[in-house]
C-alpha cells in the first residue's frame, strides 16, 4: 500500500531557543508539541499517536506521552539517529494511510549545551554494540568519522575543500535573513578555509553548530487536513534505509540516499529536476555533496561541482537548500537536524518562508535526513511533500 | 599526602572484550591479526562474527591474516594530541577501522601500503594498528 496523498502535515514548529538552560528536555519536548498544536489549530487531546527517537528520557515514547497526558492508539520510538524524525514522517503517514490513528504527533528536543555547562549528561542507548569493542578503542568521533568520508570522496573524485566550503556559504546567505539562527554571518569560502583544521580535511566552518530546542510535526488524515485553517501539505512519498560497514565491504563513496531516495522518489512518481525545494542533511559539508549525488540531483563524482558558485543559494542557484541557515548555521537542536530539515521544507511549500529565501511557486519539495555515521552505520531517511491548492 | 608520581596515561585504551571477541583480542596480544572466514560462502568479513553476515551460516572460523593491506581513507584529527584513524583494507579482503602510528602525519595517503603493529593498552591486549610498510 502506497502512502501517496494519504497523509498531510498540518503544524510545524521550530523552538526558538538556542540554550537551554533551565528547561528540561521533557519540558521542551512538550514545548514544542504545544506549538504545532497552535500551528495546526489542533487540541492536545486529538492527538492519537506519537513519534520520537532517542532523546526523550525513559522507556522509547511513554514516559514522554505521560509527561504530556497523550491518550494513544499508536506510538514508534524508532532511532535512527537525526534521521529519525524523517523516518517519523513516514511511519506517521503508512499509520494514518492504514487508519491506525488520524493526528500524529512527532518531537525532537535536547539540551546538549547546557548539559556541557552544567557537566551532565545522559545520552540514548544502553549496551554496547557488537561493533564497540573493534572501533571505540581507535578514537572514532563524530567529526574524523565523517572526514574520512570527504578524504575518501576527495580521493575518488577530485572534490575540493574549496567545494565543500560553498555549502557552507550557501547557508550562511540564508541565515542572515533568520533571527533565530545562532549564526546569522555571512562567510565565504576563504573564511571557512582559514578556520581551524579540526580532523582532515574538515575545518571547524564545515561542522554543524550545536545547539539546543528542538522542533515539532504534525500530522493528520485527509479528511482533518481540510477542515483546517492551514496550507493543506501531503506526503507524497517516503523512504528510509540503513547503510553499514556490510561485513567489512566498505565503500564511503555513497550514503543510505541512494535508496531512501529511489524509494521516494518512485513512490511520488516524481523525479528530481520536479523538485523546488531541498532541504538536505547538513551535520558537516560533506554530507550534503554525498547526498545530493545519491539522491540524484547531480551524478556520482560530481556533487563538488554541484554545490560551487552558489547553486544552493535561493535566488541565486539551481537547486535552493536549507534557506533557513540549516545545521551549519542555524539549529541542529539536540545534536539531531532531521526535524528541522521537515520543517523547513513545510514552510518553503505552504510558502511561508522568510520572503528573502522563499521559492517561488513551490509546490514540490524534499527534505532528507542522515542519523548516525557516515563513515560507519547511518540511518537515512527521504520524504517528498507537496502543496495540494485548496 | 599527594600523589607526585602521575602514571603515564594510556595513549591506547583498552578494548571491551566478550565471549565472541575473546579470540581475536588473545590472538592480537599474541602479535597475529585474525579475522573470520566463512566455509560454507568462502567469504571473510570483519568485525568477526559467530554468523556469517553474507550467507548466514555457523561454519566460520579464524582466518590468521598476513598483516599487509592499504590505507581506503584516513583522517588525523587535529584538535590536541594529533592522532590518525584510518580504515584499512587488508590482502585478504575486509577493510578494518584502526589508527596509523609511527608515521609522519603529513605523509600519508590513501592507497599506501601499511603493516600491522600491535599497540600495547597496558591492560592485556593490543590493538592492531597499522604503520607504513
Ligand atoms: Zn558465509
Amino acid at each position: 500500500m502506497s502512502i501517496k496523498g494519504k497523509a498531510y502535515i498540518a503544524g510545524i514548529y521550530e523552538h526558538p531557543l538556542r540554550d537551554g538552560t533551565g528547561k528540561t528536555v521533557p519540558q521542551l519536548h512538550a514545548e514544542v508539541a504545544r506549538g504545532a498544536l497552535e500551528d495546526a489549530g489542533l487540541d492536545k487531546n486529538d492527538i492519537d499517536a506519537y513519534y520520537c527517537a532517542g532523546d526523550v528520557p525513559g522507556m522509547g515514547a511513554i514516559n514522554q506521552a505521560e509527561y504530556m497526558g497523550l491518550k494513544l492508539r499508536q506510538v514508534d520510538s524508532t532511532e535512527t539517529g537525526g534521521s529519525s524524525y524523517v523516518l517519523h514522517v513516514r511511519h506517521a503517514a503508512q499509520a494514518i494511510a492504514a487508519g491506525h490513528c488520524k493526528v500524529a504527533l512527532i518531537t525532537l528536543a535536547g539540551r546538549p549545551r547546557a548539559d556541557a555547562k552544567e557537566n551532565y549528561s545522559v545520552r540514548p542507548g544502553g549496551g554496547a554494540p557488537a561493533d564497540y569493542g573493534f572501533e571505540a578503542p581507535f578514537r572514532p568521533t563524530i567529526v574524523n568519522m565523517y572526514a574520512m568520508v570527504a578524504m575518501r570522496h576527495m580521493h575518488e573524485f577530485g572534490t575540493t575543500s574549496e567545494q565543500l566550503a560553498w555549502v557552507k556559504v550557501a547557508a550562511s546567505h540564508h541565515a542572515q535573513h533568520n533571527p533565530h539562527a545562532l549564526l546569522r554571518e555571512v562567510v565565504t569560502v576563504e573564511d571557512v578555509l582559514a578556520s581551524p583544521m579540526i580532523s582532515d580535511p574538515l575545518h571547524r566552518l564545515d561542522c554543524c553548530v550545536m545547539t539546543d530546542g528542538g522542533g515539532a510535526i504534525l500530522m493528520v488524515a485527509p479528511e482533518i487536513a481540510k477542515s483546517l485553517n492551514r496550507p493543506r501539505v501531503r506526503v507524497l512519498g517516503a523512504g528510509e534505509a540503513p547503510k553499514h560497514l556490510n561485513g567489512g565491504k566498505v565503500d564511503l563513496t555513497y550514503s543510505g540516499a541512494v535508496w531512501s531516495g529511489a524509494d521516494a522518489f518512485a513512490e511520488a512518481g516524481v523525479k528530481p529536476a520536479d523538485i523546488k525545494y531541498a532541504s538536505i542533511y547538513d551535520s558537516f559539508t560533506i554530507t550534503v555533496v554525498e547526498t545530493l549525488e545519491d539522491l540524484g540531483f547531480c551524478a556520482k563524482g560530481k556533487g563538488g561541482a554541484f554545490v560551487a558558485d552558489g547553486n544552493l543559494i535561493s535566488g541565486v542557484g539551481k537547486l535552493p537548500f536549507n534557506t533557513d541557515g540549516g545545521g551549519l548555521c542555524n539549529n541542529h537542536p539536540s545534536d539531531r537536524g532531521g526535524i528541522t530539515k521537515v520543517i523547513e521544507a513545510v514552510r518553503q511549500v505552504r510558502g511561508e518562508a522568510h520572503p528573502r529565501v522563499q521559492v517561488p511557486n513551490c509546490n514540490l519539495v524534499l527534505a532528507h535526513g542522515t542519523g548516525g555515521l557516515l563513515g560507519s552505520r547511518m540511518g537515512s531517511a527521504t520524504v517528498i511533500l507537496e502543496r495540494e491548492d485548496a | 599526602m599527594s600523589d607526585t608520581t602521575a602514571k603515564p596515561r594510556p595513549k591506547f585504551r583498552a578494548p571491551r572484550i566478550n565471549d565472541e571477541s575473546r579470540p581475536f583480542w588473545e590472538a592480537t596480544t599474541r602479535g597475529e591479526l585474525r579475522i573470520k572466514r566463512c566455509t560454507a560462502c568462502g567469504e571473510n568479513h570483519y568485525y568477526p562474527r559467530s554468523l556469517c553476515p553474507f550467507c548466514f551460516s555457523d561454519a566460520t572460523e579464524w582466518l590468521t591474516c598476513s598483516g599487509r593491506g592499504s590505507i581506503y581513507s584516513y583522517s588525523v584529527s587535529r584538535r590536541g594530541e594529533p592522532y590518525a584513524i584510518a580504515y584499512v583494507t587488508l590482502e585478504e579482503g575486509p577493510t578494518m577501522l584502526t589508527n596509523l602510528v609511527d608515521c609522519d602525519f603529513d605523509r600519508l595517503a590513501i592507497g599506501q601500503a601499511v603493516k600491522v603493529k600491535f599497540m600495547d593498552t597496558g591492560e592485556g591486549a593490543a590493538l592492531p594498528c597499522f604503520t607504513p610498510a
